[in-house]
């Protein structure tokens, strides 16, 4: 490397952009600031140098070799940079540059900021451009692998998948996850998201299938909210809803030994008000006390809320009631006249 | 605590985290923050036990108003990794400098009012995040928020409502999303702030957000949270834009409001009192308002109140714990506010924390944990997350002095 060279970005060799004989025709831009500045950041004389000429790049519209390797100089000092971004992608195609060597280095970004949204934007901008998923869902594993909640990773693991459809190996990955953590939520939500674009929430036995799979999850662990959210979220797509009777049985065999999960309460709760029984609406009134005033004392004033809303249904049920023997009664009167 | 080591006092009935025998990761975690809480309320129980805490637990007001006016001046090294975000930073410290009902100077005013005007983009339409940077939804939004929060009807004349219209339309995706900036990612965060722009600038255009509703409501999920993506984990911060977003295009009817409901009071910890941001994770201060604000609207939703009619209601989550979690555990002593206990305070944390803290106050003095005076932070709209004075009186002058 010449002492020179614009490309000096590693620690000692860094030469400032101002006294780099190749950008002596530009004249720096700088963020003025007033006589009373404001969330003004303390930058650092690399920060403010690279910035300087990069709004002067911006501003002329240069479309060159050098403000490619500046975008990069500016990423580095803040990645979160999304005109940088833009700037850059704009350059990679009017400077025909190799989609390849622009991933490994996205890669590269992603695996120091897994968190942000420009780089993994930038990703799937390359992706689309190069139309090739090849790489993705290996490089997915990694990143899910260091952080298996990365909403960003899950983002852009859903966005491939649908698009490329890629869906064939997905469900066992989501199981291996869940294997892992039961309690990683995020596993969950993409085995819905499988079940859901394969067209298994349309065919009754791999509801079932599905059922089967939450239900064995919540028996090692019955106060984990995942799986039982799973699980209300597969009866949405069922004819009998939170009353399959496969569900009703689990759950009451669950309560009759004596577990108070509130999950578990809660899930008794709309099935008595989605049934037709009187007898577990009053239980449920029982349950929505106890839940309050002990299970589940955070959430008191929402058990208080059920609690009105199982009474309403009893209330509604008894006007029903009332109303069908009303009509009864006045068959039975015309008949008898 | 007692002899026994047994802990007694304030705390005392609440329960930790059960593994039932299953430890994970997300559990490992789980119990490393309760145990931090606890250390925090076990040394509290002992404080208050001594009676040297007269009021307790005291809002830091006068630290964090400190803290805001040095952060609104001067920023150390480390901000410059946002950069990109200059008027989101104006909006946390002004929006958190008005819950404490702390006036800006004239030249502070000035100084805000300069430095927005510079990351006004002419060229892209909207705000930049900083001088210079194209035009993003997310600043502009942050913005339009910081001028309302400056209060000077001098200055919103000068905002070119024409020239806003065309930015919102040219970031408009047909299905009713936006982008975020042209070339941009597109999610949740953007129709919420375009709807936001629209509604206080009173931009009147039918087919703007044409569809919107039906699109945010394909991101509401199995659980009743919304995610940031159709098809994307329901999570705190998505949900609260979905729901505030659908509030104020009147698309509330069109969710699942009961499992909304349920997902999110479910949000709350029953150990720490404060929100999590997504099923089994870990609590967080800004969730005090996300999650606490988007109670409030589902619950508006659920019995189609206005805001003034809700006033008067409680909330479906436990105010007290919530407001417990951010005066005991999230209080830094030199002001400002932290996600948990062991992360560093910054600006953003401070304003979510505060505005939690207001939305579990609500209007009605007899919420307020502590000193009803000295706890008391300023009133928002659950929906802009706005001082409800500030925001009326700049809806008054959009709409011609009738307010929205």
């Amino acid at each position: 490397m010449s002492e020179t060279s614009s490309e000096g970005s590693d620690g000692d060799r860094w030469v400032f952009y101002k006294d780099r004989p190749d950008w002596k025709d530009v004249t720096p831009v700088k963020q003025e600031e007033g006589p009373f500045p404001v969330v003004s950041i303390a930058y650092n004389a690399k920060f403010k140098d690279v910035y300087d000429y990069m709004r002067a790049v911006l501003k002329s519209n240069e479309i060159s070799e050098r403000a490619f390797h500046l975008t990069k100089d500016a990423l580095e000092l803040n990645p979160a940079n999304y005109t940088v971004w833009q700037y850059r992608r704009l350059l990679l195609k009017d400077l025909n540059k190799d989609l390849r060597e622009e991933f490994q280095y996205v890669s590269q970004l992603i695996d120091e900021y897994p968190k942000n949204y420009q780089i993994w934007h930038h990703r799937m901008v390359m992706v689309e451009w190069m139309d090739d998923p090849s790489m993705e869902l290996d490089f997915l594993k990694e990143a899910l692998y260091n952080d298996p909640k990365n909403y960003h990773a899950w983002k852009h693991r859903q966005w491939v998948i649908k698009k490329f459809n890629l869906f064939e190996n997905e469900l066992e990955y989501t199981e291996s996850l869940i294997g892992d953590d039961l309690r990683n939520n995020s596993a969950w939500n993409q085995r819905y998201f499988v079940v859901l674009h394969t067209g298994k929430l349309s065919e009754p036995d791999q509801i079932r299938k599905e059922i089967s799979f939450a239900l064995k999850a919540i028996l090692k662990t019955t106060l984990n909210e995942s799986a039982w959210n799973y699980m209300r979220g597969l009866l949405i797509h069922t004819e009998k809803g939170v009353l399959e009777a496969e569900v009703v049985e689990f759950c009451e065999k669950l309560y009759a030994s004596g577990n108070k999960s509130p999950h578990l309460l809660g899930m008794l709760i709309d099935m008595a008000v989605e049934g037709d029984d009187p007898k577990l609406d009053e239980r449920a009134l029982q349950i929505c006390r106890e839940l309050a005033n002990r299970y589940d004392h955070v959430r008191a004033k929402y058990w208080n809320y059920m609690e009105t809303i199982v009474k309403e249904k009893i209330a509604a049920t008894k006007v029903a009631d009332q109303k069908a023997t009303n009509a009864n009664e006045a068959a039975s009167d015309v008949k008898n006249n | 605590m007692d002899q026994d080591g047994e802990t007694v006092g304030m705390f005392c009935d609440r329960e930790h985290n059960d593994n039932e025998g299953e430890p994970t990761a997300s559990s490992y975690a789980q119990e490393e923050v309760e145990q931090h809480v606890e250390s925090i309320f076990k040394s509290y129980d002992y404080l208050s036990g001594l009676d040297t805490e007269p009021g307790f637990p005291l809002l830091r007001r006068e630290q964090h108003k400190q803290f805001l006016l040095k952060s609104l001046m001067y920023l150390p090294e480390s901000f410059s990794k946002l950069d990109a975000s200059q008027p989101w930073m104006l909006y946390w410290i002004l929006h958190s400098l008005a819950l404490l009902d702390v006036r800006l100077e004239d030249k502070m005013k000035d100084g805000v009012i300069k430095h927005l005007q510079k990351c006004h983009n002419t060229q892209t339409g909207g705000y930049g995040g900083g001088p210079f940077q194209y035009g993003h939804l997310a600043p502009t939004y942050a913005a339009l928020n910081s001028y309302v929060l400056v209060g000077t009807p001098e200055i919103w004349s000068t905002i070119d409502k024409v020239s806003m219209t065309d930015f919102l339309f040219k970031l408009r995706v047909g299905d009713g999303s936006f982008l975020v900036h042209e070339g941009g990612e597109s999610d949740i965060r953007a129709v919420y702030c375009a709807v936001v722009v629209a509604k206080i600038l009173n931009i009147q255009a039918p087919d703007l957000f044409e569809g919107s509703i039906e699109w945010i409501v394909r991101c509401q999920t199995y659980e009743g949270g919304f995610g940031g993506d159709p098809g994307q984990e329901a999570h705190g911060g998505y949900s609260f834009c979905a729901v505030a977003a659908l509030y104020l295009l009147q698309g509330l009817h069109m969710c699942d409001l009961k499992a909304l409901l349920r997902w999110t009071v479910n949000r709350q910890m029953k150990y720490e009192g404060g929100f999590q941001g997504r099923t089994n994770k870990l609590v967080d201060s800004c969730y005090s308002f996300w999650q606490g604000a988007t109670v409030v609207l589902a619950q508006m939703g659920l019995h189609s109140s206005s805001p003034q009619e809700a006033k008067t209601k409680e909330w479906m989550f436990d105010e007290k714990l919530l407001q417990e979690y951010v005066l005991l555990c999230c209080q830094d002593p030199y002001g400002g506010i932290i996600d948990k206990p062991k992360v560093h305070k910054d600006p953003y944390h401070t304003c979510y924390g505060l505005s939690g803290l207001s939305i579990a106050q609500g209007s009605d003095e007899s919420r307020i944990v502590g000193d009803a005076v000295k706890n008391k932070v300023k009133q928002v709209h659950p929906a802009f997350n706005l001082p409800v004075d500030k925001l009326s009186d700049a809806m008054a002058f959009f709409y011609g002095s009738k307010s929205s």
